[in-house]
């Protein structure tokens, strides 16, 4: 069975670094890379009645925004190179979510690119890279 | 701007120059409100709260009642059977992962308590003991109980009947399944009950859920700040809702949303503060409650006097049988309406039975209501009306006299606790109102904005205008919601046991999964 790489895609100058990073990886080693762009979203969290009325249709736009302006493009540049590639669009808190896509799609690691936030960011924020580590269920490789 | 929000502007503005430039006359334009307000309200309120004859007690408390009596029986005791079944579902065990970005039975049941939770747990629950004593706690949490199957009645009915428009957004309510219910079981008259249950809504959303609001808020602000027109306070509340409702400055109303939850839990932290400190006390005054519930214990009306103030404010308070929740629980993303039945019914459960008891508990226990040493009976105010208390204080006052003989820098937390639940309960409410008044006249940008505009100038009358006529009003309005929603209910209540009887076959059989473990 062919190793599957996930990549935590949100666009950014970061994740395009590790998507690059994974492609290599995968060239080398045969495997096939899943683009995984998680919308940030919290079942807990408070709305107001007009918004919840509104969610279905806004979800919707979510996600064909994400698919047209994130996902679409990416699967692009990096398609032809003779790596396979799948892409995943989810909702729900970034890192829990990458962990479960890896964890149901059997991928082997999981690559992430690093924002660079300061310490204390991190510390009041929280950074997906250091969730990432903490529960990731296969190797992640967080890449600078 | 476009130019149907520009004229809206132009409007409010004028009328608030008018407002400030008959400033001069402060003292009379409360009075003049209030006059002009409590003549015109008048009859409606006689009829709502018009007593069976020969008794005091009024057949509109009945109604809720024996509603409320005939779904816990119908529903064999639904409340506390599914009690436990209803925190999975708010945890999300039943959530299928695949609809993450979807209204989440939490969140339905967060925006509805919202809704709910605010001035009736703090300035009700202070009516409701200041005039019937201790002893209304117990019938209201009585209330609170059996409240639990009304809400999950109409809210199931809610989501089950909603309409959900081809651009994805929704609208559910009793005007929906009034309509559609009644159609599919080939009964007339669902659309005659539609129309007259959003007529009461519109007015419900302008009496309780806005100028009860805007009145509270004005007398928690006189509290802090010392006295001042209601006018002015009334302005400044129709200025800050018109940005929201009709500007869609979302942030606002983000922000409160997320505030109000933060207020309630400081409330009944520090609720339970005071409570613990006294601990000694709490036998005494569920001694009190029980005692107070039965006999009365000296009150102004006795022991119906108690049950009537108990069953009114918990009805007031939580909403069950109104029908409002059902417009906030319709948009929920779930395959099983009965679903959110299960949930909306937590609703009373926290709001009644939690927060309003926690209210009453503080008040009794930090002893504002005042006892005749005597005969160990309470002592009435001069106008033999309600209780008196230390500092002659009533509504809000009162609850802010009893947190604050503990902590006296309560009351100012409350102050901003109450304008937040005031806030936040006109927000909900203006949605409410919006979507009776849609239901009425088609949807569409300038019959909506009309509607708003009408909603801020209440907010003026209602900061404006004393206590007395503008809570006869607001409850008025409320309870006539629930005669023609529970009316309703009756019919289309067959429909929700099958509902219920193949959804908890279904969860026993393991058809119906957890996905979490």
């Amino acid at each position: 069975m062919n190793d599957k790489f996930v990549v935590g895609f949100d666009g950014s100058e970061a994740a395009r670094r590790a998507l690059d990073f994974a492609m290599d990886r995968a060239t080398a080693q045969g495997a096939t890379v899943v683009i995984a762009h998680v919308l940030e979203w919290s079942p807990y969290s408070f709305l107001t009645p007009t918004e919840l009325e509104e969610r279905h249709m806004r979800r919707k736009e979510e996600l064909n925004r994400a698919e047209t302006s994130i996902i679409t493009p990416a699967k692009a540049s990096v398609e032809g190179k003779g790596v396979p590639v799948e892409t995943v669009l989810r909702y729900g808190h970034i890192a829990d979510t990458l962990c479960e896509v890896a964890e149901k799609m059997e991928a082997t690691q999981i690559f992430i690119g690093r924002n660079g936030h300061s310490r204390f960011g991190s510390r009041v924020f929280g950074s997906v890279a250091g969730n990432l580590v903490q529960t990731a269920p296969v190797p992640c490789t967080i890449v600078p | 701007m476009n130019r149907l929000t520009q004229r809206a502007v132009l409007a409010a503005t004028a009328f608030l120059l008018f407002a400030g430039a008959a400033a001069a006359q402060e003292q009379t334009i409360d009075d003049r409100i209030n006059e002009i307000f409590s003549g015109a309200t008048g009859w409606f309120v006689t009829l709502i709260f018009s007593p069976f004859p020969g008794t005091s007690f009024p057949w509109i408390v009945a109604w809720l009642v024996i509603a409320a009596t005939v779904f816990t029986i119908y529903f064999g005791f639904i409340q506390f059977r599914a009690f436990p079944h209803s925190i999975a579902l708010v945890k999300g065990d039943y959530s299928d992962p695949n609809d993450a970005g979807e209204v989440s039975h939490f969140q339905a049941l967060a925006t509805a308590l919202s809704g709910t939770v605010g001035l009736g747990n703090i300035a009700g629950v202070a009516v409701a003991v200041g005039i019937g004593g201790p002893g209304a706690t117990f019938w209201m949490i009585l209330a609170g109980l059996m409240g639990m199957a009304s809400k999950f009645t109409e809210c199931t009915l809610g989501v089950k009947y909603r309409n959900e428009f081809e651009d994805g957004h929704v609208s559910g309510g009793p005007m929906y399944y009034l309509t559609k219910g009644f159609a599919e079981r080939g009964l007339p008259g669902g659309g005659i009950l539609a129309v007259l249950f959003s007529i009461f809504c519109i007015l419900g959303s302008l009496g309780g859920g806005n100028m009860f609001q805007a009145n509270q808020a004005h007398q928690a602000l006189t509290g802090v700040l010392g006295d001042f027109p209601g006018f002015v306070t009334g302005l400044i509340f129709a200025g800050i809702v018109f940005i929201v409702i009709v500007g869609g400055l979302k942030s606002i109303a983000s922000v409160t949303e997320k505030v109000v939850p933060l207020m309630a839990v400081i409330y009944v932290g520090t609720a339970l503060i005071i409570l613990i400190m006294n601990a000694d006390m709490i036998g005494w005054a569920f001694g009190q409650i029980f005692a107070g519930a039965f006999t009365g214990l000296g009150v102004a009306g006795g022991m119906v006097g108690a049950l009537i103030q108990g069953f009114k404010r918990a009805a007031f308070s939580n909403e069950a049988g109104v029908g409002s929740a059902a417009i906030a629980h319709s948009a929920v993303r779930t395959k099983e309406p009965i679903t959110e039945g299960f949930v909306s019914l937590l609703e009373p459960f926290i709001d009644t039975v939690v927060i309003c008891t926690m209210t009453a508990l503080v008040i009794i226990i930090t002893q504002q209501l005042m006892i005749d040493e005597a005969t160990g009976t309470y002592m009435l105010n001069e106008a033999g009306t309600a209780i008196k208390t230390v500092g002659d204080t009533s509504g809000v006052g009162l609850t802010a006299a009893a947190f604050g003989s503990t902590f006296s820098w309560f009351p100012t937390i409350l102050a901003i606790a109450v304008i937040l639940f005031a806030f936040s309960t006109m927000i909900s409410w203006s949605y409410y109102g919006l979507k009776a008044w849609t239901f009425l006249f088609g949807e569409g940008k300038t019959k909506e904005l009309v509607f708003k505009v009408i909603f801020c100038i209440f907010v003026v009358i209602g900061a404006s205008a004393s206590l007395g006529p503008v809570i006869d009003f607001s409850d008025a309005a409320i309870f006539a919601m629930a005669v023609v929603n529970i009316l309703g209910l009756y019919f289309l209540m067959p429909i929700v046991k099958r509902e219920v009887n193949s959804y908890l076959d279904r969860l026993k059989s393991g058809e119906i999964k957890k996905f979490k473990h």
